[in-house]
């Protein structure tokens, strides 16, 4: 049973503050994504988990023992670096079979493991090559490799697919995947990536500022954001918002003037006078005729389009909507000329409205 | 087809010229050195000779006198020889012990005063040795090692430990942190992950700051002519004051002598070159 807790963590940096006291759950063999901008404190949060940097106040314990005080190598992790800090004098079987030597393991036990890891990994041909004589997907899997000869209680990954190209980058991302299928490992992983964070995670813990804005299953920050910033980071293309206001108990009025229905999620939750945001995904956005059967409240708009991505089965719209910049989705797509206009469907129900001042969520 | 043609014969002419600038700068840097190697094998009066004589004639004379008694010119080869064994790679030894945690230090890990430590180390650097030969003796005469070993590998454990420091700080601070943790994380203490990981991954820095403590040691004059005095503590250089006598030089013998000396240096420099060759490759790491 490796089940990783936090309690009220935080890091201090002198006077800086990383991590404001965050708390986490973590189960035994989940998958843990932790997401965020750049300096948000996910990193820090990792190499705290890991015992690479002190814990400036609060607990942190690793299949119910207290490591705090532990060294990384009592805390039995592994970790995957984002420059995957393979040893350069080492061949791949060397790096593989490290950490058993410092254990000081009988040399045949050693050659199983590693010969195991290699297989899985399929590494078995580079063996004898140092980690320069590599590509970079291939001293992905070493570091991989490495990290799981060991069988540790948790995995930690840190960036590790930043430094690869995008096609390989998916690819590897099947791969820790299935890795994880195969071991059931504990799994926490650090990533900027949504999509990554989408496809990956068991649970999601999106931290912003050194603070956790949500944890959830990936559907649940995709339907549920708990604030403006969860629906514009995850999810691509971003949330539209525009800013609006509560005009009677179940009208908004949009900025530019237009007057929409408060989604029956938000209503009775909201008072007349209240600054909003108004929410909705390209999905929830199309032409008639170009859109999903779906049963639920609808409103009609006619909108001209401004610019089209097409992406193969689906184009992406630019358009205008009560003068703010909106993405709509148009399925079975046909070619468009900008300026052209339809009649757009946008559905009410999977509309979310926010607090204009707080930016959270208005949701019963 | 043309602007071709003078555009080879002009990348040609700068290929002559770069040659040429090569040619000239290697000369000034090795014609005096085989100068002594040439005289140290021919007779005074050809070294002395005005006009110079081109083609030497070949004379082992010497040697023969460097390494015969006294009374024919002979010096004590073999005990100076040893003194710099002994002085230069012990002191080397020592500078690079420190040096190297001194580096290690500055790279990886932060401290109050950091910077002024490093700045203060280099200016350390800046003053010329010759300038402390004066105090040096009083304080080693004082403490009563003056014309030992003891009293010279000081000066040059000193004289070569910021220099290491800098050089090897510099190597450290190439090698990404995360190899040590890395390693920690695998199992090791923070002692093992510097001499399994990042010590070898680090081993041509060292090499080659090695390589200029020794010379440097190997080398030094002024202050060894100062605070040496007797067969039993002078090194090579200090013995080419040997060959000097109230109204005459001896450059023959003085040559032979400075020849002895280079050979060493040239084989050292010879076998750890492989090692300064960075032929580790920062591989481990995508940076």
């Amino acid at each position: 049973m490796t089940e990783v807790t936090l309690s009220n963590v935080v890091k201090k940096y002198g006077a800086h503050q990383a991590v404001h006291g965050i708390d986490l759950d973590i189960a035994d063999g989940e998958f843990v994504v932790l997401v965020g901008p750049s300096g948000c404190g996910k990193s820090t949060t990792l190499r705290m988990i890991a015992g690479l940097e002190d814990i400036t106040g609060g607990e942190i314990s690793i299949g119910g023992r207290v490591v705090n005080d532990l060294p990384p190598r009592e805390r039995n992790i592994s970790m995957v670096f984002q420059n995957y800090a393979l040893y350069p004098h080492m061949t791949v079987e060397e790096n593989l079979g490290f950490s058993l030597k410092i254990a000081k393991r009988p040399e045949p036990e050693v050659t199983a493991a590693v010969a195991k890891a290699a297989s899985i990994l399929g590494l078995d041909e580079l063996m004898e090559r140092k980690p320069a004589e590599l590509s970079g997907g291939q001293r992905q899997r070493v570091a991989m490799g490495r990290a799981i000869v060991r069988h540790p209680d948790v995995f930690l990954f840190d960036e590790p697919l930043s430094n690869l190209d995008a096609k390989l980058r998916t690819q590897m991302r099947v791969e820790i995947k299935k890795l994880h299928q195969k071991v059931g490992n504990t799994i926490i992983y650090v990533t900027h990536d949504q999509v990554e964070a989408m496809t990956l995670a068991d649970r999601i813990v999106l931290m912003r500022d050194g603070n956790i804005v949500q944890v959830g299953t990936p559907l649940d920050l995709f339907n549920q954001p708990a604030d403006t910033f969860v629906a514009t980071f995850i999810g691509s293309p971003p949330m539209n918002l525009i800013a609006g206001e509560i005009t009677t108990g179940d009208t908004i009025t949009l900025d530019g003037g237009l007057s929409i229905q408060v989604p029956s999620s938000a209503r009775g939750r909201v008072r007349v006078g209240q600054k909003v945001q108004f929410g909705f995904r390209a999905d929830n956005l199309m032409p008639v005729g170009h859109s999903v059967e779906e049963a639920g409240q609808k409103t009609q708009l006619d909108l001209t389009v401004t610019l089209t991505e097409p992406l193969g089965t689906e184009t992406l719209l630019f358009t205008n909507m009560a003068g703010t910049e909106v993405q709509a989705k148009m399925l079975n797509p046909r070619p468009i000329t900008p300026g052209e206009s339809f009649e757009f469907e946008l559905m009410l129900d999977k509309c979310h409205v926010f607090d204009a001042a707080s930016g959270n969520a208005i949701r019963t | 087809m043309d602007r071709n043609l003078t555009h080879r014969n002009r990348r040609r002419g700068l290929k002559v010229l770069h040659f040429l600038a090569l040619f000239l700068v290697m000369s000034i840097i090795c014609i005096p050195g085989l100068w002594i190697v040439v005289n140290s094998f021919r007779p005074t009066v050809e070294i002395m000779a005005k006009p110079p004589v081109w083609n030497p004639s070949f004379s082992l004379a010497h040697y023969r006198a460097m390494f015969g008694g006294a009374g024919e010119g002979g010096v004590p080869v073999f005990s100076y020889f040893r003194n710099s064994l002994i002085v230069s790679v012990v002191s080397t030894a020592i500078a690079i012990l420190i040096g190297m945690s001194g580096g290690y230090a500055f790279a990886r890990y932060r401290f109050r005063g950091k910077s002024n430590y490093f700045v203060g180390l280099m200016l350390f650097r800046a003053v010329p040795g010759v300038a402390l030969s004066l105090p040096l003796f009083i304080v080693f005469a004082r403490l009563g090692i003056i014309d030992t070993h003891f009293g010279l590998i000081l000066v040059y454990v000193a004289m070569n430990v910021p220099f290491t420091i800098w050089l090897t700080d510099g190597f450290f601070r190439q090698i990404p942190k995360e190899l040590h943790e890395a390693a920690e994380i695998d199992g090791c203490t923070r002692w093992q992950a510097f001499w399994k990981v990042e010590f070898p991954v680090a081993r041509s820095g060292v090499a080659s700051a090695a390589i200029f403590a020794f010379l440097t040691s190997w080398n030094e004059f002024a202050l060894a002519s100062q605070l040496t005095r007797s067969v039993g503590s002078k090194t090579m250089p200090v013995g080419l004051l040997d060959f000097t006598a109230e109204f005459t030089i001896n450059w023959g013998g003085m040559c032979a002598l400075a020849v002895l000396m280079i050979v060493p240096a040239l084989i050292l420099t010879f076998i750890v070159q492989k090692h300064l060759i960075a032929g580790l490759t920062f591989g481990g790491v995508k940076g």
